[in-house]
């Protein structure tokens, strides 16, 4: 079994990084929640995002599911909850929510502390003792069968579905077979590709869930009239010879590898330690894809890309793989992986064994491109009043 | 890597395949050969872009990876480039839903 070292903590789970996190509440509290984090050192990053006012209930609970699962993520050692103290969300709860599974945290309101400057300053010497806190961890080994890894595409071309993501997917397929949790999301990219996920779906209950997941996907375009072509390739995925939406799900479901799928869940919600192949229902804007994933529990993510990408995230370290020969050369500096190899007839599994160690390497604390380089996006999904009108809210 | 490649400049990804992926850029009137047949290309094909290995009648499926990836809008010839100007999408297509014109 291969190992790799980690920090044990008290859930029982291990993380690959050992992260303190400044989580808004919501788009009032970004800013400050960013000067916060500022000031704490290289261990300690913020996650701005737009959400948390005025939203209703159902995409509030979403926003409240990814800010929670985000501090509970193993690699996060503690977290520090900023609201301005409007929110429907209150961040005393949020930051309780956060620490029942035993991971220290602590929460400000900006009204109580009395606006920007005492807010950083109070936020600042918080972060000392949670800084001072996580410091204390150290390394131990834990075996392969304890991740959860993530996997992702953006600004596919051709080359992504014939050399990136099915060597993305037999490193999936590497690990499942150690014992671990692979994921792979973006339920629109499934449309013209389901019947080959639902052949392998392990159960009815699974198989029908996936089915009427991309039922709802695509039929927001019915609902809304309009032909999702203009989006769905994107224009770059076009330009990079990907033609139409089947096309570029037939190439991106690839990426996760070939066992058997054992369950979907849903945005942000926990991906399950030790559990196979899993589906995550997401968009397919990347950033919010990988967000919802890496609140769902996720350590580690691989994100394939034809074209090119820089993303990375606040949480989770995120491997590039590109199969582009032109983006290996050209975006050098941001890529982790080439597989560009296979067009050269390098085999899938060879390339696949180089991302299975490089997987193991980046949970043993490798520095991925992305974080060298400081990328961090962070964005939470909303749920589209558009689309709870046309359709009811979905399960 | 799954699939055919034809002289290190296409790829086939699937025997049932209509179309070949150009992993090369390759030049107008240059050919290919393929399964005892000579293809010759009656336009550039970027890389990554997508070649008729068959003759497709508009209306009939174009095959990739083994599966259906779009209909084609106008007669294909083999040779011919295959893209969004001759080859429909027959999914998330809400525009064809509100017409009352069934794609599917």
């Amino acid at each position: 079994m291969p190992t790799f070292t980690g920090y044990r903590r008290e859930s029982g789970r291990i993380g690959i990084r050992n992260r303190v996190v400044v989580l808004p509440v919501s788009v009032a509290a970004s800013s400050i929640a960013e000067r916060i984090a500022e000031q704490g050192g290289s261990s300690v990053v913020a996650t701005p995002h737009q959400m948390g006012t005025s939203q209703g209930d159902a995409a509030r609970e979403q926003t409240e599911r990814v800010l929670v699962g985000t501090g509970q993520n193993p690699n996060v050692g503690a977290a520090l909850v900023v609201g301005l103290g409007t929110e429907a969300i209150d961040a005393t709860d949020l930051a309780d929510e956060i620490a029942a599974n035993g991971t220290p945290t602590e929460a400000l309101s900006i009204r109580a502390a009395g606006g920007t400057k005492a807010t950083v300053e109070a936020g600042t010497d918080l972060l000392k003792g949670l800084v001072g806190e996580t410091d204390e961890a150290r390394r131990e080994s834990a075996d392969a069968s304890e991740l959860v890894f993530g996997v992702e595409c953006g600004g596919s071309d051709a080359t992504s579905g014939i050399a990136a993501n099915p060597a993305v997917g037999n490193a999936c397929d590497r690990l499942v077979d150690d014992g671990g949790t692979a994921s792979f999301s973006e339920t629109p990219e499934f449309i013209g590709a389901e019947h080959i996920l639902a052949e392998r779906c392990v159960s009815e209950e699974t198989r029908d869930l996936l089915l009427e997941r991309v039922e709802h996907r695509e039929s927001l375009a019915d609902a809304m009239g309009v032909d999702m072509r203009g989006a769905q390739p994107s224009p770059g995925n076009q330009e990079g010879g990907l033609t139409t939406i089947e096309e570029k799900s037939l190439g991106a479901i690839a990426k996760g590898g070939t066992t058997p799928i054992r369950g979907l869940v849903e945005y942000a919600e926990q991906l399950p330690v030790g559990s196979g192949l899993v589906l995550m229902d997401t968009p397919g804007y990347d950033v919010e894809s990988v967000v919802g994933k890496v609140a769902g529990g996720a350590q580690v993510i691989a994100f394939t890309t034809g074209r090119g990408s820089t993303t990375g995230n606040p949480i989770a370290p995120v491997i590039k793989v590109t199969g582009n020969p032109d983006t290996t050369t050209r975006m050098a500096s941001n890529m982790d992986v080439d597989a560009s190899t296979v067009l050269e007839g390098e085999s899938v599994s060879s390339v696949g064994e180089r991302i299975y160690r490089t997987l193991l390497s980046v949970a043993d604390g490798t520095l991925t491109e992305a974080e060298r380089r400081g990328m961090a996006e962070f964005a939470i999904n909303e749920i589209q009043p558009r689309e709870l009108a046309a359709l009811g809210e979905p399960r | 890597m799954k699939g055919e490649t034809i002289d290190d400049r296409a790829l086939v990804l699937d025997s049932d395949d209509t179309v070949a992926t150009a992993i090369a850029d390759l030049e107008a009137a240059s050919s290919l050969s393929y399964n005892g047949r000579t293809i010759e290309l009656t336009e550039p094909i970027s890389f990554g872009h997508k070649v008729a290995m068959e003759p497709i009648p508009v209306g009939e499926p174009i095959r990739k990876y083994g599966a259906v990836i779009g209909t084609a809008a106008e007669a294909i010839e083999p040779g011919d480039w295959v893209h969004t100007h001759n080859c429909e999408s027959n999914r998330g297509r809400g525009d064809t839903t509100a017409a009352g014109v069934s794609n599917r």
